[in-house]
């Protein structure tokens, strides 16, 4: 039997409880770039983006990913689970919409398929720009999300001077993201738990919109609730923040190098 | 063009373009980095920060705590909706992305604070969506999506009763067309890349796809499925409300001040005069020659000078323009090339003025921190 939305809407949802909860674990261990301060490890993974965004040449990319997976080594990250992890991502989209761009991007042939399919080398190029660009890209986002805790992302954040108000939300709105799921799992659980056969699909539009005003509802309720609890533990209308980062030399030193890449990187584009 | 190219297709290739149509509407929006160039997502960046100021602004304005978690606990649910399956005619699943409903609950300039804050955290945590493409994904998704479809909802709904049907319609459809309009942008986006960035030899450095392959391949799919099941979600969403949460659906007007007259829409003769003018815009190329004083260095030779003067050739190449001479590299078409540079020069210039007048009255109009209210 085909499984019905409730069970897919299941799995999701674990798999997005289980990301996260893999992600913080591996960002609490002992490694190397757990040890950088987060505002450092943030504004240098920015300069590292930009510098595979802006880079015109295949070797810079191929030298930025390969040094991604040496920092994924040194961060004690298992690397097959990188991998996986970023191949699922790159692979299952990115791949997809590359594949045609061989075929109809205009210029001198390559290669010719049975079928009179011709692959020409300004496809192939354009193919290999946009995979490796996009796989580099999301293995450095994913490696500063793995070695670092989401609070200190966050804290880090207001390095970019975001709104204190910004921040705030985005600390609660993360937080409540895991009780909403949770919420949202038990409520498809327990319809799951009833049902002896697939509903038509218009009781099953029904049901979804059901399960969704009541997710809001209860959202909506909770934010009261938070509300009350805030000021109950003298929420003055202004968030604070402890900051417990250290500076080190290496911070420094990972800042200056970022910078570099980028500035070489424009210099050679 | 469009038909031309899908003549040009191999039989074999037509059915995979049609898998992967169906492919990219349950995952393009959310453009990954690498797809568009730096600059690219620069100029989303100062398209889409009015937008965030406002919202930011009117948080602020409502001098009510209670909004930060409402708003916190609104883009958790907008996060946990978008991991929904919607059940689609054709026994398959797609997901929603909710905008459209927050903007009915919250109105769009706080849902542009609330759907971002989604997405950043999509972004960043789950890698859905990049980190630099965030403040493309930002402007389609927070801004043209919510913004598109309250105005609709709002337009249907003005003086219907809260339990009406017709709210059910006007969800739906504001959803569908913002989702489509959404799209569209995220399609145009995709689409200029190849024209603007490639090597030498013509090769594209990000999305390889020209405006003539990218808009129907986004637009047509999101019309047919995924704005459908965004409107489907909104619809049922608002009736779910309309049985057991009434009060819900009167969040936007009771918890917003009366919007104000004034503003751009006291400007509309202006604005019409200036979009009349871009449009004519191409006749500056019916006329013969250059602009007096706007030579090119190898004008100055057609101009009877024997030589280029040494500082002068130096400097020429100092500096080139996005836009070369107006025009789109390789359009082929110069009166679409004008239009669109005239478009984005004053599209430019408009946020300029905008973001430093919002700097000398910002100062005065808000409090540093937010005023203490007492609640009732």
């Amino acid at each position: 039997m085909q499984s019905s939305f409730v069970e897919r809407t299941l799995e999701d949802i674990n798999h997005t409880l289980e990301q996260s909860l893999f992600a913080e674990h591996i960002a609490r261990q002992k490694g190397l770039l757990q040890g950088f301060n987060p505002r450092a490890k943030l504004i240098a993974a920015l300069f590292f983006l930009i510098a595979v965004g802006s880079a015109r040449q295949l070797w810079i990319l191929a030298v930025v990913f390969a040094a991604a997976l040496v920092g994924v080594i040194l961060s004690e990250i298992s690397l097959f689970t990188f991998i996986k992890r970023v191949c699922l991502l790159v692979l299952v989209f990115t791949s997809l919409l590359a594949l045609p761009a061989l075929f109809i991007t205009p210029g001198p042939a390559m290669w010719t398929l049975p079928g009179g399919i011709v692959i020409t080398q300004t496809g192939a190029n354009s193919a290999a720009f946009l995979l490796l660009r996009v796989t580099t890209s999301i293995s450095l986002a994913t490696l500063l999300i793995l070695t670092t805790p989401w609070n200190d992302v966050l804290k880090a954040l207001g390095v970019l001077h975001l709104p204190d108000v910004i921040v705030l939300i985005l600390a609660m709105t993360y937080r409540y993201i895991h009780l909403l799921l949770h919420e949202a799992n038990d409520m498809f659980t327990a319809r799951k738990s009833r049902l002896l056969r697939r509903l038509p699909r218009s009781e099953e539009r029904d049901l979804l919109g059901a399960t969704g005003g009541v997710l809001l509802s209860k959202s909506l309720q909770l934010s009261g609730e938070v509300y009350l609890a805030m000021q109950s533990r003298g929420y003055h209308h202004y968030p604070r923040t402890l900051d417990q980062f250290e500076w080190h030399w290496w911070d420094t030193s990972v800042l200056i190098f970022s910078l570099l890449v980028m500035v070489g990187v424009f210099i050679f584009a | 063009m469009a038909k031309h190219f899908w003549q040009d297709i191999p039989k074999g290739m037509k059915l995979y373009y049609v898998l992967l149509a169906g492919w990219l509407v349950t995952t393009a929006m959310h453009i990954p980095d690498g797809y568009l160039s730096p600059v690219t997502c620069a100029v989303m960046l100062a398209l889409v920060l009015p937008f965030w100021v406002r919202g930011v602004m009117k948080l602020r304005q409502k001098l009510n705590a209670k909004t930060a978690p409402l708003v916190a606990l609104l883009a958790a649910f907008s996060f946990v909706l978008m991991m929904f399956n919607v059940p689609i005619p054709g026994g398959t699943t797609a997901h929603a992305v909710g905008g459209a409903l927050i903007a009915i609950i919250l109105g769009p300039d706080i849902a542009c604070i609330a759907i971002s804050i989604a997405l950043l955290i999509q972004a960043l945590f789950f890698g859905d969506g990049g980190i630099l493409s965030f403040s493309a994904n930002s402007f389609n998704m927070a801004v043209v999506l919510p913004y598109v479809s309250y105005a609709i909802y709002h337009a249907i709904t003005k003086n219907s009763a809260l339990t009406s049907k017709r709210r059910l319609w006007a969800g739906g459809l504001g959803a569908w067309a913002g989702l489509t309009t959404a799209s569209f942008f995220a399609a145009v986006e995709f689409g200029i890349q190849p024209a603007l960035f490639h090597t030498a030899n013509g090769t594209p450095l990000y999305a390889p796809y020209p405006l003539s392959v990218s808009i129907p391949a986004m637009v047509i799919p999101h019309a047919l499925i995924a704005s459908v099941v965004e409107a489907l979600v909104t619809a049922a969403v608002v009736a779910y409300l309309q049985r057991a949460n009434l009060p819900a659906l009167q969040l936007s007007q009771t918890e917003q001040a009366p919007a104000e007259v004034g503003g751009l829409a006291r400007l509309r003769p202006l604005w019409i005069i200036l979009i009349v003018l871009i449009v004519l815009s191409p006749i500056g190329l019916l006329a013969p020659g250059t602009a007096w004083g706007e030579w090119g260095t190898e004008q100055f030779v057609g101009l009877g000078m024997k030589f280029i003067p040494t500082g002068l050739a130096k400097l020429s190449d100092l500096w080139s323009a996005p836009l070369p001479g107006y025009d789109l590299p390789q359009s082929g078409n110069a009166n679409l090339g004008y239009i669109l540079s005239a478009a984005v020069g004053i599209v430019v210039i408009a946020i300029v003025v905008w973001l430093f007048s919002l700097l000398v009255t910002t100062g005065k109009k808000l409090p540093d921190k937010v005023v203490i209210q007492q609640e009732k």
